[in-house]
């Protein structure tokens, strides 16, 4: 009784690239772990160092009115964009016919191709001034709604511009993402749904929706942090001050991390650096936390769904 | 009792197929020419044409609704209802990317000239000038991302195919994904961060803003070759395998050269994605008016920055820094479209038949 | 060139799920041998052992011995890529490389190991496995042309050109007709049959007629359900394991009443 172990002769060659493989592959995790790292070292400075004259009053609260214009704008872009990319996924894979969709999935794609500071260019010198208007009404009639409250600003430049334009920049990705959900429904589902005489909003509701619940959550945690991390459009477009305001009309908006990095960061000198590099520190936190729950939710899915 | 038969296939009365489309265009004329009234009777003649959309919508369908809920009953009024709302998403979106095409290209075409393809801006305060230097470090800088991200990409991408097992391989994916997450101006603050240690404080250098575009797009590379490498058919590995070729030779003369326009696409695409980046290389590349060929030092301006550095700091003459803005950003509009058409074509044509 | 294998309590393995146990058998040199059985009985498993070619699937090992001519198969020196290099294989589907023309996928043996040989050596010998999988007519003006361009039938002795271009000892069949059309399979039948002038065949076939027109030797596998591993039930000569097998088993499955 010879019980032969297939002792596998290794190949020299298969080694070295296998391993080559092996350690690309894991320097995604040391990447990762390295902007970390190193983001943490450079933040040190920011608290040891001589007293910032912009964070006198200590770094959280330094911080502290720029995480809620991160997170505000983001929730605002977010609040404009998952009906409409509801809307667009549904549209392309249920209404529109199949070339037609095929041409209309490249032109949202294309949303997703453009450079944010073209966004930016077009959200400041096209959208802000043609959005005006509408603006001071809705200050004039529903200004009584805490958000439209307080003294309109005359350029445009406002939280509610930037979040249009975050939702415009987010719509492509979560759009995408949606559609895919959507396409994966079972057909027998869809049929069975048709079968029983259902119309084909009734179809979508019943069969479609119910199917692609987890996935417009997760797509909506995707736009969530991809419109976090948003730098030069919201750079461009708002017009920022130190505060924490919920009116999304008003010329003192709080400005969001990232744009005050962008803006901040050319001309700081010094532990003044270190410090923005510590809001980065904050930022990149937020995000990953935001993309771990939204990739852990796709993740569960793909398991329990038994599509492919 | 056939009468009966028929009628029950039939259901209701249907609305005849012209209906939806004139009341649509009616209600839009109605609802431009009430606003042309309004602006003509206020002091403000400007006309807006917010108003007029959500007016001629709202009334579109409500209307809509009412009459097919008359005619067609409850189930086939709410499925107009929501035919109109989704359609209505849809063009909404496709407003801003005809918009933002039209500006590009009317304000671009201005300075869009010989000009400012062969001149930098050094010495320039008012009219004129170019933005060479900026195109020159956007090729040297995406260049150098590439030749880092792609080899790194392609390899990871095999490793996870072709090699990967187990809770690492399971990490790696996973953590792909939340890469493709990470803030560009987290990477090039990261960047910074890194160039810090070697070069002191205040470092602006352009292979920075060459590392800072590879973290943003070695994560996309993985991803689209990971897709490609997944629908090469298992046939194609055992038929070498069989013949005796060592996996490493599987993969590198059966495997990639199968996926290649799929990875090339992919490739394309992604440079796509990070050329347009702006934030990590205003952090670590900085801006300058003047021509600098050496990645390796000094300030380096690149076209995403020339745009918004244009139009940030406006000079004296500021219709000439807004046109040189417009005029770049046609450029960078022009370069991505031409990736994602170059993409398109490869896939079209090189991917292997059958 | 042909060999003799040996197999001596062989047990094939997927991780802890026993596929196929205890086979012992010789498979004879110069003749086809087939392996028929029901789905699922492990003749598959068992083909692609003969080559090492179910290591591709991790946690698939083998217990036992398989010997080729009196040498180990699984000894703790050999390298499975040179096992393979003797050992020939043909494929359920034909799989030609599609980024390769017709002569390039004949030579793909040589070309993907970076064996370098001469122009002239190179069409002697694409021309002399053509001809040997009686393919050369059909394909000599168009050898620059991508294999993907022909017929099944064609591909797949393409295919069989690509495994007997290295000269390999063995030729192992995974039922290589079961995609194609009558015609098609006539046609590898008969290419089968010369093969065996020069090489040790193996073929497992779904198709009993298949199995008795061109094999000299047939083993018949079986499981007694599904979770169970694979056996060989019987093995003999072909003519008498389709007219007058030892095992009730056997008889009830060429006599078509099961399976």
């Amino acid at each position: 009784m010879t019980a032969t172990k297939p002792k596998a002769i290794r190949r020299l060659g298969d080694v070295i690239f296998a391993n080559l493989a092996f350690f690309a592959g894991v320097s995604i995790l040391a990447t990762l772990a390295t902007v970390a790292a190193f983001l943490f070292v450079q933040s040190i400075p920011a608290f040891t160092g001589p007293e910032i004259a912009a964070a006198e009053d200590g770094f959280w609260n330094y911080v502290f009115p720029f995480v809620f214009g991160t997170v505000y704008a983001s929730i605002i872009a977010l609040i404009i964009a998952t009906p409409l990319a509801i809307g667009i996924a549904l549209y392309i894979s249920h209404f529109a016919n199949r070339r037609f969709a095929q041409l209309l999935g490249y032109a949202v794609d294309l949303l997703a191709a453009i450079p944010s500071v073209v966004y930016g260019l077009w959200g400041i010198l096209v959208l802000a001034p043609f959005l005006n208007p509408t603006f001071m009404w809705l200050n004039e009639n529903l200004g009584w709604i805490p958000f439209f409250a307080g003294q309109v600003s005359a350029t445009g430049r406002t939280m509610l511009t930037v979040g249009i334009v975050l939702a415009i920049m987010v719509l492509p990705i979560m759009a995408a993402l949606i559609r895919e959900v959507f396409l994966q429904t079972p057909r027998l589902h869809e049929e069975a749904a048709l079968a029983l005489g259902a119309t084909r909003w009734e179809m979508i509701k019943m069969a479609v929706l119910p199917f692609g619940r987890t996935g417009i959550i997760s797509a909506a945690m995707l736009g969530l942090g991809r419109s976090l991390g948003e730098t030069m459009a919201v750079a461009m477009v708002l017009s920022p001050t130190a505060v924490i305001n919920f009116a999304v009309l008003t010329s003192s908006n709080s400005n969001t991390i990232a744009a005050n990095i962008a803006l901040q960061f050319p001309e700081a000198g010094g532990n003044y650096s270190n410090l923005l590099i510590a809001t980065g520190l904050v930022l990149f936190a937020i995000t990953m936390v935001v993309n771990m729950i939204a990739r852990w939710i796709i993740s569960r899915r793909a398991e329990f769904s038994g599509a492919n | 009792m056939t009468s009966q038969v028929t009628s029950s296939f039939q259901g209701t009365a249907d609305l005849p197929k012209w209906v939806s489309p004139a009341m649509l265009l009616a209600f839009f004329m109605g609802s431009f020419t009430l606003q042309v009234m309004l602006a003509s009777s206020t002091e403000q003649n400007e006309l807006n044409l917010i108003p007029v959309a959500v007016f001629g919508l709202v009334g579109y369908a409500v209307a809509l609704y009412a009459l097919s809920r008359f005619v067609e009953g409850r189930r086939k009024a709410t499925d107009r209802l929501v035919t109109i709302l989704v359609t209505a998403a849809f063009s909404l979106a496709l407003i801003p990317l005809l918009s933002l095409a039209y500006t590009v290209v009317q304000n671009g075409a201005a300075r869009f000239d010989a000009e400012f393809f062969t001149f930098s801006m050094r010495n320039i305060v008012g009219e004129g000038g170019g933005a060479l230097h900026a195109i020159i470090g956007t090729l040297e800088i995406t260049g150098i991302a590439t030749l880092i991200s792609v080899p790194i990409g392609i390899m990871a991408a095999i490793y996870l195919v072709e090699y990967g097992r187990g809770t690492i391989a399971r990490l790696v994916t996973f953590f792909v994904d939340v890469m493709t997450g990470v803030p560009s101006i987290v990477a090039g603050l990261f960047a910074y961060a890194l160039f810090v240690i070697f070069f002191g404080p205040g470092v602006r250098m352009g292979l920075g803003g060459a590392i800072a575009l590879s973290v943003l797009m070695i994560p996309v590379v993985i991803r689209a070759t990971e897709e490609m490498l997944k629908i090469v058919p298992n046939e194609l590995r055992e038929a070498a395998y069989a013949l005796g070729v060592p996996k490493w030779l599987t993969v590198i003369k059966v495997v990639l050269p199968t996926a290649l326009a799929g990875i090339a696409t992919g490739v394309m695409i992604s440079i796509a994605r990070v050329i347009g980046e702006t934030a990590p290389l205003l952090i670590i590349a900085g801006f300058t008016a003047s021509m600098n060929y050496n990645p390796f030092d000094e300030r380096m301006m690149t076209l995403p920055v020339f745009v918004y550095t244009s139009y940030a700091n406006q000079g004296v003459d500021m219709q000439s820094y807004v046109d040189r803005a417009w005029a770049g950003a046609l450029t960078l509009m022009l370069i991505v479209m031409v990736l994602n058409l170059v993409a398109r074509l490869i896939s079209k044509y090189f991917s292997p038949k059958g | 060139m042909s060999k003799r294998i040996e197999l001596q309590k062989l047990n094939v393995y997927y991780s802890s799920f026993l596929a196929v146990e205890d086979v012992n058998m010789v498979i004879e040199p110069k003749a086809i041998t087939a392996f028929i059985g029901p789905s699922g009985c492990g003749k598959s498993t068992l083909i692609r052992t003969l080559n090492r070619m179910h290591e591709v699937i991790p946690g698939a090992r083998v217990e036992g011995q398989l010997l080729m001519d009196g040498e180990d198969v699984y000894g703790p020196d050999v390298d499975p890529v040179r096992v393979r290099r003797q050992v020939g294989m043909v494929f359920q589907r034909p799989n030609p490389f599609p980024t390769m023309s017709i002569k390039d996928n004949v030579l793909s043996g040589y070309k993907l190991n970076n064996s370098r040989m001469s122009k002239t050596e190179a069409e002697e010998l694409t021309e002399k496995a053509l001809v040997g999988a009686n393919l050369w007519n059909e394909v000599k003006d168009r050898l620059d042309k991508p294999g993907s361009g022909l017929s099944g039938g064609q591909q797949q002795r393409l295919c069989i050109a690509r495994a007997i271009a290295v000269e390999p000892d063995v030729i192992l069949m995974d039922e290589p007709t079961s995609a194609l059309d009558p015609i098609s399979t006539a046609a590898i039948e008969d290419l089968a049959v010369e093969l065996k002038e020069k090489f040790t065949v193996v073929i497992v076939t779904h198709n009993m007629q298949q199995a008795s027109r061109i094999s000299d030797m047939t083993a018949f596998f079986n499981i007694a359900g599904t979770g169970m591993p694979g056996k060989l039930i019987e093995y003999d000569r072909t003519e008498k394991i389709f007219s007058n097998p030892a095992e009730q088993q056997t008889e009830d499955y060429v006599s078509g009443r099961f399976g």
